[in-house]
């Protein structure tokens, strides 16, 4: 790149001086032509060469993977033996006819059910209510963001050790205001909770500090004309805070909703195995993947494996082909309000 | 605190990987200098028993070279770990330890390990330990670390209490006999008494089938799991009285490691390398002691090996290593510190071995227990195959729906480990 910038400013240099004889005229000439050229190029390709870092980055950490996975997927695979026989779409019709990958499923959408929606709600209220003149404004606000700061295998051990079935906090607790103890790794809906808990914990403070970002872009004029109308706080909240996130609101969602299906090292640091529970209660597609690929229950076959992940690249393409229509409607609601 | 060591000892062994691959570049083929400054890498996992300074006395034989140990958590990621880059055909540490139940799977490709053979170390191991470390070409392809003949580890104090007696003398004689006979006594046990009589239908299952020769696979490498009367009977058999006998533990578990010290249940079948992790889990519990007496004669639960893998800098210098690691003097410094027993021969009778104790088992002579124990494994050793990781996974999970989960009834889990190996042919 600063090559080719000296060697334009080099010719612009040179160009003037030499405008006097016949020959080394034309020979000029076509130096000035060729410099013309070379800034032509710089205007043109410049630009795409300062992004092209990221696009190199990405075809080799993303889309040769993806394409390889591909690839694989349609062999008989083996972790150590490598590729094995060309075995077409076979890899794709022996998950699809695994109960297991379609338990993952289950599970990965319903601990996303589970995570997400509390998420957005408390991050929401969470950031009202510091988007109000607190003391200690930064205190609270970095506060919040603490969380996140904690190393989701840390958050994992801890979580999983308060959720024990027999001898854990939670149960213990229970048992001491008379309630029956809840099989947090044994049952399907309580394991799930139990992960949802953990995933909240991680990201709702995060998710809180964008929605304030947001909430604090919004003119203060509206709230006092609001107030001077008489609105209620909570009426203000309603009819113009949430309206005016409603951008951030699609952000925040589509990023939890692809985190959210690709969830795996809280489920997978749940238990010491972390192959998902004895019944898979707990087993997410991303974990399905990693046990067919690494784990000791799938034997190292990495063409089911790869055939899972791109099942599972599918599910999120489609996902997000509703989210996009869903923002489109939302958008769309938007712009006929603001009229 | 363990990751964060972990972690660094992860980045050690990145950087010395660099560093080889570095020096390996600038060595001029054909000579190498026995002077050369090498760093060699082990890697391991749980408890091998290798300290710092027993690593440091190699750097004083072998001024020049170094070592560094990684450990991984447990043996289910160091098996996703060697699998991962032998595969890969890089990354891997110039030892690593294999466990005893994948290493079938490894064995597979024995051609990306050394050949370990060599004259310096014929008939260092029991012969079944080095027989399964023996490839279809006859080559050595692992060094044997510990086994893991099995005894009972019981709490004297709930014996006390439930009137059983509670000397290890007397707790051998009252327990020996067969597994029917270990379960009447655990049901006298559990009538008497809160606690349950073992920890987990997981370790039983583990103890009954160590002690038959076929049991997930034929040998010739079909998985029989699902139509062997061995396994179905054990199986029933264990889930009849687990209700009454087990504490309804998953084994690993987070309940399980809690309970080393909260008295849920009186005995554990007690393989050698089990002695640190009860000692690590329950420090301040007294009552904790051990028998040499084990349902049905003996058995062997576990042990390891170490291997070379060929994609090594050093494949030659790492052999040395591993040959010195496993030789007697160090897996006696091992047993010592874990309880893991040493696979060498000429220590199965050592007088060093023999007299080693445990204050903590109040003060049983574990030397003289293990040895014993050592003494009672079958000769003929389990078969154990390519499938027999996975099988057995699928077998423990069936065991943990019913008797730790209590979502399926035995009939239902059979079932569906019926359909879980059926995906593994």
């Amino acid at each position: 790149m600063t090559q080719s910038l000296e060697r334009d400013v080099e010719v612009s240099r040179t160009a003037p001086g030499s405008s006097g004889g016949g020959p080394a005229e034309e020979r000029a000439i076509r130096r000035i032509a060729f410099g013309h050229r070379l800034s032509r190029w710089d205007v043109k390709i410049s630009p795409y060469l300062y992004i092209s870092p990221f696009f190199i980055l990405f075809g080799i950490t993303g889309l040769f993977p993806l394409i390889y996975t591909g690839v694989v997927s349609l062999y008989d695979w083996h972790i150590i033996g490598g590729q094995g026989d060309f075995v077409g779409l076979a890899n794709f019709e022996w998950v699809l006819g695994q109960e297991k990958f379609w338990i993952a499923l289950r599970n990965t959408f319903s601990i996303f059910i589970f995570s997400a929606v509390p998420q957005v709600i408390l991050a929401l209220i969470i950031a009202a209510i510091l988007d109000q003149n607190l003391k200690a404004k930064t205190f609270w606000r970095m506060g919040v963001l603490v969380p996140y700061v904690v190393a989701p295998v840390a958050v994992a051990l801890i979580f999983s050790n308060m959720f024990g079935d027999q001898y854990g906090l939670i149960n213990n607790l229970l048992g001491r205001i008379g309630l029956d103890p809840v099989g947090w790794h044994s049952q399907v809906v309580p394991s799930h909770l139990a992960i949802a808990t953990m995933v909240n914990f991680r990201w709702t403070g995060y998710n809180a500090l964008i929605f304030l970002a947001a909430m604090q872009a919004i003119p203060r004029d509206y709230y006092e004309a609001a107030a001077i109308d008489g609105a209620s706080r909570i009426r203000q909240f309603f009819s113009i805070t949430i309206p005016s996130l409603r951008p951030t609101l699609i952000f925040v969602i589509i990023t939890s909703t692809i985190g959210g299906l690709q969830i795996f090292d809280e489920p997978r640091m749940y238990d010491s195995t972390g192959e998902g529970g004895a019944s898979a209660q707990w087993m997410t597609i991303t974990m399905y993947i990693y046990n067919q690929g690494f784990g000791a229950s799938g034997g190292g076959q990495f063409g089911h494996a790869a055939a899972a992940a791109w099942l599972l690249f599918l599910v999120i393409v489609i996902v997000g082909l509703i989210n996009l229509v869903a923002t489109r409607a939302i958008a769309s609601n938007e712009s006929r309000s603001s009229k | 605190m363990k990751i964060s060591r972990r972690t660094t000892a992860v980045a050690i062994a990145g950087a010395t990987a660099f560093a080889l691959v570095a020096t390996g570049c600038s060595s001029t083929p054909g000579g190498t200098d026995p002077n050369e400054k090498i760093t060699l890498t082990v890697a391991t996992f749980n408890d091998f028993g290798y300290t710092d300074e027993l690593l440091a006395e190699y750097t004083e034989l072998h001024p020049n070279i170094t070592v560094k140990q990684t450990k991984a958590k447990t043996s289910d990621d160091a098996r996703a770990n060697y699998f991962t880059k032998l595969g890969a055909g890089s990354g891997l540490a110039d030892v690593e330890a294999v466990e005893i139940d994948w290493f079938a799977e490894l064995l597979q490709y024995s051609d990306k390990l050394t050949d370990l053979s060599s004259s310096d170390v014929d008939g260092r191991w029991l012969e079944w330990k080095s027989n399964a470390a023996t490839d279809a070409d006859g080559r050595l392809i692992a060094y044997g670390t510990d086994i893991g003949p099995q005894a009972i580890c019981y709490r004297s104090d709930l014996f006390e209490a439930a009137g059983l007696p509670t000397d290890r003398a007397e707790v051998a004689t009252l327990l020996t006999g067969d597994w029917d006979h270990y379960f009447d006594i655990g049901q006298q046990f559990v009538a008497k008494s809160d606690a349950a009589w073992y920890d987990s239908v997981g370790s039983i299952m583990q103890g009954k089938l160590n002690q038959e020769v076929e049991t997930l696979e034929s040998t010739d490498g079909e998985i029989i799991a699902g139509d062997n009367a061995v396994v179905s009977a054990a199986y029933n058999d264990i889930l009849a009285q687990s209700p009454q006998l087990s504490a309804h533990l998953g084994q690993w578990s987070e309940d399980w490691y809690a309970a080393f010290s909260n008295g849920a249940y009186a005995t554990m079948l007690c393989p050698s390398w089990m002695l640190g992790i009860i000692e690590g889990n329950a420090p301040e519990v007294k009552g904790w002691d051990i028998a040499d007496v084990y349902p049905n004669g003996g058995g062997n639960w576990g042990g390891s090996y170490l291997t070379v893998p060929a994609q090594g800098a050093h494949p030659e210098a790492a052999k040395e290593f591993a040959a010195w690691l496993t030789a007697p003097e160090q897996q006696l410094k091992a047993f010592i510190k874990t309880g893991n027993f040493p696979s060498q021969v000429a220590l199965q009778e050592a007088p060093e071995l023999l007299e080693v104790t445990r204050p903590f088992f109040n003060e049983a002579p574990v030397g003289e227990i293990m040895a014993g124990r050592a003494a009672a494994v079958p000769a003929d050793a389990p078969f154990k195959g390519v499938k027999y990781f996975p099988v057995m996974k699928a077998l423990q999970d069936s065991l943990t729906r019913v008797d730790v989960d209590k979502t399926q009834s035995a009939e239902d889990s059979w079932a569906q480990f019926l359909k879980d190996i059926d995906a593994l042919k």
